[in-house]
């Protein structure tokens, strides 16, 4: 549980944060209060300006302060702030089906359509895009959304001068968001490093040393290797970089370690099914990795009929009774033959995978397909500069351990996870009692198989879904019950968390491919130790 | 042992009879007949036909372990793969200067990734006893190391099973590997020659088809000789009563481990008489379906027979030719069926239906 607490504290955290991150629509507020006509007239200069002078124009746009003037410094940066070729006049053109939707940058008055013919676009180069980045941010610092003037004190941090740094030092006071006030010290103290007294720039470096910002380890390696620089501000400069390097590795720990949970889940979802109908009824199922392919093919299908957004919802019910269903025919028409001989098992089931991926493939054609992403799936939740987490992973995370809680909920509180554990440990006692052990072995493999469905939609979201989906999980899936331990849910659990996060925090030492070969190396070995898994059976059940 | 015991088992005296035969007459209708004669065996065949005699080793030596044993192993085709490297690198060596770098050291792989010599584990496969050798060891090390760890901690039935699957999917996930220095994703090809014949030459095939032939018949008198020992015995009761034959007195490890490496070297030996037929050896030999493919010819001619296995991987891969040819979506439907009949209709696989029949009547 430990880490669920973490995925609710991380969601805590940074709350409103978690939408993307897209930059605002150039808006003009229609009911413009009168303009100074200087300021406007530089507007319709910035069509004749040329770069040079148009760096000009721009700055004294700005310093105007209009309330526009955010608006058409943005736009200029966008591309949106055109001239009309007719007369010559600068709008803002906003696409609009296969036109654009021209309004007056100044008085937003609408001024009907044209086509991309009839403009000309207000050409920038990279000296007026960083200018203009500074402007707008520090236009932006004023912005009612907290959000916003982080951001903006953000894009301060690059195109810092003494102006803007005057800026922040007198709007410091009036911040009342604690983020913003922080990201203001940073942009200050980066100030203070660049420019100020011995003593200040060794202050500025100790109090640079707890940020992760990429910015700041430029600028104090920058300090670091001036000669010019005084010995003991260059010293104070190395361990802060060190410092600061040290924070990044670890936040770069604590990604790989999210990472690693999100793979994590992914192979509880695809194991978690298996453990019961390999761990509980003993029935080695090949074709498991096909009923999540039948899941991830479900969600695609869902998804040519209603809309994305609301697809999962539907997909996953429907992918555990497509899957359920499957995998109830196939108990009813193979598999109940072979009880007590698992080799048999093994064969015919694998000869099941291949008819369901032969069949898939003829006809959904063998090519994969792509399942769309649902908009509140996307995007990533940002913790800092140097740890963000994304959300579909983050989902996926929170929904496999949703779905371990509803089938341990399931095996302990409904009748039939009664009958089902009946069977399981003692199938004479069991059937003698009345529980028709027949109807509860086809129950019991439905729910291994609906659950592998579920789990199917679930990785739609992270992979192509294609014939082969199925191959890809099915030796890691076993590997993770026969590690966690034959008949233990928990151990199941454990193990898939474990060897996710194994795995992603060796990557990045070893490589992908290699990781991988070790991670199975490890478990082989392991089962040598252990046979039994991490958490064995113990007790007549071992017997049966 | 001797004569009489052909008599009770004719499938196997059928086997060695049938190979007799195929090995004289195929090369010779190939080698001496014009190509227009109606009679004539074109090269193509000669090499098909080759490569069963490899799989059907193979797949003897797979029923050896699986239904003399128990030992259902899902990672056979990691030694069938490792033997055919073995021949790989040697036949890589034979190339020398003719490769499209012309570098008479190192394979073109090698150089195309920069490599400057020749990794220590390439040494001496320019010569042909060594590679030999290797054949023989490197498939019988591997099997005697997983098999020492695996049956001393008595992991056995299904488990056995997957891990030997990981074992190979291991091996396939390594050999991908560029920097494996086995020529990653591409594999071993564009051979030249073997023993200094021309391996496109049909002498040198015929001579391939032959050596394939003898090997079988090798293959399957010595697996046979071992189950009919005394050793071979108890094998079976291993095989049927695993803690019963430990109680006994017997070092079932032993026994195991023993039987686990001769097959692996015998699979061995079929994947490196397989390379200089078929002219590549990639990674895709380790694949996981190709081990399990190996156990449906078994199953499919019926374990426990020996000759069984090797009428199952036959029928199985001509039907494979035939039907991957003319109705390619169809063979996956074909295989799984297959699994399908033989586990729950013909669990005596084809050998079975005739043993059937005569309990019958």
């Amino acid at each position: 549980m430990l880490f669920l607490a973490l995925v609710v504290f991380l969601c805590a955290l940074r709350a409103p944060q978690i939408a993307a991150a897209e930059p605002e629509p150039a808006v003009v507020a229609p009911d413009s209060p009168a303009v100074p006509a200087d300021p406007a007239a530089a507007v319709q200069a910035l069509a004749s300006g040329g770069l040079s002078a148009n760096a000009q124009l721009v700055r004294q746009i700005s310093d105007a302060g209009a309330p526009w003037a955010r608006s058409v410094l943005q736009g200029l940066l966008d591309g949106t702030l055109q001239t009309r070729r007719a007369d010559g006049r600068v709008v803002l053109a906003n696409v609009s089906g296969d036109a654009f939707e021209l309004t007056d940058p100044v008085t937003g008055e609408a001024l009907g359509q044209a086509s991309h013919a009839d403009l000309k676009r207000i050409p920038i180069n990279n000296t007026l895009r960083t200018q203009l980045n500074g402007l707008i941010a520090r236009l932006s610092l004023a912005d009612p959304d907290p959000r916003q003037r982080r951001a903006a004190v953000r894009a301060l941090f690059e195109t810092l001068d003494a102006g803007s740094a005057d800026l922040l030092r007198k709007r410091r006071p009036l911040e009342n968001d604690s983020g913003v006030r922080a990201a203001i010290d940073i942009a200050l103290a980066l100030s203070d490093l660049a420019t100020g007294e011995d003593s200040v720039r060794i202050a500025a470096a100790r109090k640079l040393a707890t940020s992760v910002e990429p910015v700041v380890r430029v600028r104090l390696g920058a300090v670091a290797d001036d000669a010019t620089q005084v010995q003991e501000v260059r010293d104070e400069a190395r361990r802060a970089l060190a410092r600061s390097e040290a924070r990044v590795s670890l936040y770069r720990g604590a990604e790989m370690a999210f990472f690693g949970l999100s793979l994590g889940s992914v192979l509880l979802l695809a194991a978690i099914g298996l453990a019961i109908t390999f761990g509980v009824m003993g029935v080695i199922n090949m074709a498991h990795g096909e009923f999540l392919m039948l899941g991830a093919y479900t969600a695609f299908v869902v998804q040519q009929w209603v809309p994305v957004d609301w697809s999962l919802p539907v997909a996953i019910p429907l992918a555990f009774v497509v899957a359920g269903a499957a995998g109830v025919l196939l108990e009813r028409c193979l598999i109940r033959f072979l009880y007590g001989r698992p080799l048999e098992t093994l064969l015919a089931t694998f000869g099941v995978s291949l008819i369901l991926q032969q069949l898939v493939r003829s006809v959904f054609s063998p090519l994969n397909r792509q399942v769309a992403t649902p908009s509140w799936m996307s995007g990533s939740v940002e913790i800092n500069p140097a740890l963000s987490l994304t959300l579909n992973r983050l989902y996926i995370v929170v929904f496999s351990v949703m779905v371990f809680v509803a089938l341990q909920a399931v095996l302990r509180f409904t009748r039939f996870g009664l009958e089902l554990r009946a069977v399981s440990q003692n199938r004479a006692m069991a059937r003698a009692l009345g529980v028709r052990s027949a109807r509860v072995d086809a129950l019991t493999f439905g729910l291994g198989a609906g659950i592998a469905g579920v789990g199917g939609v679930a990785l739609s979201q992270l992979t192509n879904v294609g014939p082969n989906l199925g191959q890809a999980y099915i030796v890691d899936a076993f590997l993770v019950v026969v590690f966690g331990g034959v008949g233990n849910l928990w151990g199941t659990f454990t193990a898939a968390l474990t060897l996710g996060v194994a795995n992603k925090l060796m990557e990045p030492v070893v490589g992908a491919v290699l990781a991988k070969i070790l991670v199975l190396v490890f478990i082989i070995l392991f089962i040598q130790r252990r046979p039994r898994g991490l958490f064995p059976q113990r007790g007549r059940a071992v017997e049966a | 042992m001797g004569l009489p015991t052909w008599r009770q088992e004719p499938g196997g005296f059928a086997l060695l009879v049938v190979l007799a035969i195929v090995a004289v007459l195929v090369p010779l209708l190939n080698l001496a007949l014009p190509v227009d004669s109606a009679l004539h065996v074109p090269n193509y065949t000669v090499t098909l036909l080759g490569k069963y005699l490899c799989y059907a080793l193979a797949a003897v030596a797979l029923d050896l372990v699986w239904g003399y044993c128990g030992i259902l192993s899902l990672g056979h085709g990691a030694f069938f793969a490792l033997g055919g490297y073995a021949m790989g690198m040697y036949l890589m060596r034979q190339i020398g200067e003719r490769g499209v770098y012309g570098n008479a050291l190192l394979p073109d792989f090698m150089v195309f990734l920069n490599w400057q010599e020749l990794p220590w584990y390439w040494q001496g496969f320019n010569h042909f006893p060594f590679a030999l050798l290797m054949v023989v060891l490197v498939p019988g090390a591997l099997a005697f190391a997983f098999g020492y760890l695996a049956f001393r901690s008595r992991v056995s039935g299904v488990y056995l099973s997957i891990i030997t699957q990981a074992l190979t999917f291991a091996l396939m996930l390594a050999f991908f590997r560029n920097d494996m220095g086995f020529g990653g994703n591409n594999g071993l090809t564009d051979f030249k020659e073997l023993l200094g014949f021309d391996l496109q030459a049909p002498t040198t095939r015929a001579g391939l088809f032959v050596a394939s032939a003898l090997a079988l018949a090798g293959g399957y008198l010595l697996a046979r000789a071992v189950v009919r020992s005394r050793a071979g015995h108890v094998l079976i009761a291993v095989r049927d009563a695993e803690s019963r034959s430990r109680f006994l007195g017997y070092r079932v490890e032993h026994y195991k481990l023993a039987v686990f490496v001769l097959s692996a070297v015998l699979t061995g030996i079929a994947g490196a008489l397989y390379v200089p037929q078929v002219g590549i050896i990639n990674p895709g030999e380790f694949a996981p379906l190709n081990s399990i493919e190996m156990v449906v010819w078994v199953a499919l001619g019926g374990r426990g027979t020996l000759y069984g296995a090797a009428l199952g991987a036959g029928v199985v891969n001509y039907l494979k030719t035939v039907l991957t040819g003319a109705l390619p979506e169809v063979w996956l439907f074909f295989l799984g069926g297959l699994f399908m009949l033989v586990t729950v209709a013909l669990p005596l696989g084809l050998v079975g239906l005739r043993a059937r029949r005569r309990s019958v009547a």
